[in-house]
């Protein structure tokens, strides 16, 4: 008796579980990196999306930091198991374009999915780092930043410095006054040491860092980056490190409190930075442009950005697909863009987000926010400023920060330095060839 | 009298064994096993190419002067490691071992550090001396002290043995503790009754007696300041200044978890797991010698 009450209740609920998705609707796992007000614009926009139609259901779950998520999704993946968005930070870009096969390109997706798509809409100079070198979108933009100088304004008075520097010499010679005025453990720094030394710089003074476009023409690229100019910047370093006028803050944004505690007035960081200077510094503070070397031709260039894409991960179905294509459309929405920017700081990805948001008068406040996109569209990106598309970038970054801190140690001159971060980093990119999916 | 269990059963005593025999087949044997053939593959992050390349992987890392220097650094933290700790809570313990008033109370504080986990133990030292969030960092600045572990390999590296070894010295007091409260106090007591003085009971009589203790401690520090430092290190210095604080188990998590070079890391763990075999084997060959049980 209890058997058989048991076994209808059973078939009951077998009958509700294989009969649901007939009628429910289809769920979307949006895996990503995201924490604090960040997580809530994350989760704002997932609820948006579910209200807004009643077909498909976005779950977004929050992994780890960037290099957890990444990790999660790949083993996710070997599992056979994967979410079917994924946010993967800039530095991932080459590993998950290898892994063809593993992802849905997201031009692929729109045109499978017969959702409305042009390319054109959005910003090229940030879309252009997740597109093939055809322009064809790989992955969608999602938080966006760039690197910008976060200049202590008081600090500048106190050291009597009327304007803001705008080149590295006057950068050089300004820290100089501001250590003599009192700041003399760090006149300025910055974090992400390679982003902001090399890469940008390279991308910012329109010169390769690797051959191939920045390998964006194809795995078989060479680094380059130990020209004179990369050379001569990172002697300046070496030489300023010495004093303190510039003083090493680390790897990662570690030392991004030097800034906010009034330790060093001048800083070259993420432009993500906002919400921190925001909450802590309590000085008058603004975000210029990166400087340049006046003597190099064409600087400045455009800067190249960083933050992360949304990856659609392969192997699932039209319908998953076709759910996952309309929340992209959702997501480039012009109100809804400006509302992301206002809300986290990062880019608008869209040419009528950034024009509305600069109608409505948002940068007249804050100046600062709209540095980034200055420098992004400061002029049309070329081969050596779209971006960068190097394989086990994570692992190259880490092999760079070791010999430009070898360099500032005083162990290795600036030149033996950077040509041996290119010949250490050509090798791991041979092997990451050999190991890429053709 | 029957000295010895006798099984009615043949098949008992497997039957008992096995659940034993299956979670080491299953939590080490089977592991080991796969690094050993994913040592031996060159594959992409995502398993979606494979190819077979026999000992590539091992001789790249032979071939890199920057494997050896990994090695070498790993022992001399290992050694800078346990010997600082174990001297340390050595002298801790024969202090605690006095009878003091409080002193359970002293004795327990003393251990408390044991229950930390190492990535808090690092980020306990961050708060205190990192370049730039540190506290005491920010006054040694101010005070003229050019403190950058940044960019000072030596300061970093000081820096991660102190915490690593802080970390060990309340397991290693508690079993040195345990050892000397196990020394019949007759044996000291007709020491001292004989004239000798303190240090000479202490080198001449506890020490010889306590010599399976460390000889137990210095196994396990080494074993510990090999593999579970790992938290300590990327918490505190991701193996930077330089190379000046990657050891070898730091540069498989790097190389395989961030870097996606399983092969490499699968390499790197197999040699590990080789050097670890035979640096036990050489302690129970010949340290265990001069150990007097």
């Amino acid at each position: 008796m209890v058997f058989r009450r048991l076994g209808a209740a059973a078939a009951a609920a077998a009958t509700l579980v294989f009969a649901s998705p007939a009628f429910a609707v289809t769920e979307i796992q949006w895996w990503h990196a995201m924490t604090g007000a960040n997580n809530d614009v994350i989760v704002k926009l997932a609820n948006d999306f579910n209200a807004s139609q009643s077909d498909y259901k976005v779950i977004p779950t929050y992994k780890g930091g960037y290099a957890d998520t990444m990790n999660a999704g790949i083993a996710a993946f070997r599992a056979g198991n994967a979410p079917h968005i994924m946010q993967v930070f800039e530095v991932g870009t080459a590993t998950m374009m290898a892994a063809t096969g593993a992802v849905k390109p997201v031009y692929k997706l729109m045109a499978d999915a017969g959702e409305k798509f042009d390319p054109s809409v959005y910003l090229p100079a940030i879309t252009g780092y997740y597109s093939t070198s055809k322009g064809e979108m790989l992955s969608f933009p999602f938080n966006s930043s760039s690197t910008v100088m976060w200049v202590n304004l008081d600090a500048l008075k106190k050291a009597n410095i009327a304007e803001i520097p705008k080149t590295w010499p006057q950068v050089f010679e300004d820290a100089k006054k501001l250590k003599a005025a009192g700041y003399t453990t760090c006149g300025f720094s910055g974090s992400w040491v390679t982003w902001v030394n090399l890469e940008q710089l390279s991308a910012w003074h329109n010169v390769p860092l690797a051959s191939k476009a920045n390998g964006f023409d194809g795995f078989d690229t060479v680094l380059e980056f130990n020209g004179p100019l990369q050379v001569k910047h990172l002697e300046n370093l070496v030489e300023l490190q010495k004093d303190k006028t510039y003083d090493y803050a680390g790897r990662t944004n570690t030392g991004e409190g030097r800034f906010t505690a009034g330790e060093c007035p001048i800083y070259l960081t993420s432009s993500a930075f906002f919400g921190n200077v925001k909450a802590q510094a309590k000085f008058n503070f603004t975000a210029a442009p990166m400087p340049y070397y006046p003597d190099a031709k064409g600087a400045p260039q455009n800067s190249i950005i960083g933050g992360a894409s949304l990856w659609v991960m392969g192997g699932k179905s039209a319908e998953e697909y076709k759910g996952v294509a309309k929340f992209l459309t959702f997501l480039s929405d012009t109100d809804r863009q400006i509302w992301i920017h206002k809300a986290s700081g990062y880019l608008p990805i869209t040419k009528a987000a950034y024009a509305k948001a600069k109608e409505e008068g948002f940068y007249k406040d804050q100046p600062y926010l709209e540095t980034p996109l200055l420098e992004l569209t400061n002029k049309e990106p070329t081969e050596n400023s779209r971006g960068l598309r190097l394989g086990n970038m994570v692992q190259l970054r880490d092999m760079w920060s070791e010999e430009i801190e070898q360099a500032l140690a005083g162990k290795k001159t600036a030149k033996q330095a950077l040509d041996s971060a290119v010949e250490r980093g050509n090798q791991m990119l041979r092997q990451f060839e050999k190991t890429a999916v053709h | 009298m029957q000295k010895q269990a006798i099984f009615q059963s043949k098949l008992l005593p497997y039957a008992l064994v096995a659940p034993q025999l299956a979670i080491v087949l299953i939590f080490f044997y089977w592991p080991a096993a796969q690094a050993v053939i994913q040592s031996f593959l060159l594959q992409d992050a995502f398993g979606l190419s494979t190819a077979f390349v026999w000992f590539e992987n091992y001789l790249e890392l032979f071939k890199d002067p920057a494997y050896f220097a990994a090695i070498v650094r790993t022992f001399a933290f290992s050694f800078a490691i346990a010997v600082s700790s174990l001297s340390f809570a050595l002298l801790l313990a024969v202090m605690a071992d006095k009878p003091l008033r409080g002193s359970t109370l002293y004795r327990t504080l003393l251990i408390w550090p044991y229950a930390v986990a190492p990535p808090v133990v690092g980020v306990l030292w961050v708060f205190m001396l990192h370049p730039s969030l540190g506290v005491l960092s920010r006054y040694l600045r101010a005070m003229g002290v050019d403190w950058n572990p940044l960019l000072d390999g030596d300061q970093a590296a000081a820096l991660i043995i102190l915490a690593a070894a802080w970390k060990q010295i309340s397991y290693n007091f508690l079993f040195f503790l345990a050892g000397l409260q196990s020394i019949p106090k007759s044996v000291i007591e007709a020491a001292a009754i004989d004239g000798a003085r303190p240090m000479r009971r202490f080198w001449t009589v506890i020490f010889p007696l306590l010599s399976p203790t460390i000889f137990f401690l210095l196994v396990i520090n080494i074993v510990y300041a090999f593999f579970d430092t790992f938290g300590i290190i990327d918490t505190m210095t991701r193996g930077g200044p330089g190379k000046a604080t990657e050891t070898l188990v730091y540069k498989v998590y790097t190389d395989g978890l961030l870097g996606g070079n399983l092969g490499s890391s699968a390499a790197q763990s197999v040699i590990l797991m080789v050097i670890v075999v035979v640096l036990t084997g050489i302690q129970f060959r010949f340290v265990e010698r001069k150990v007097t049980y």
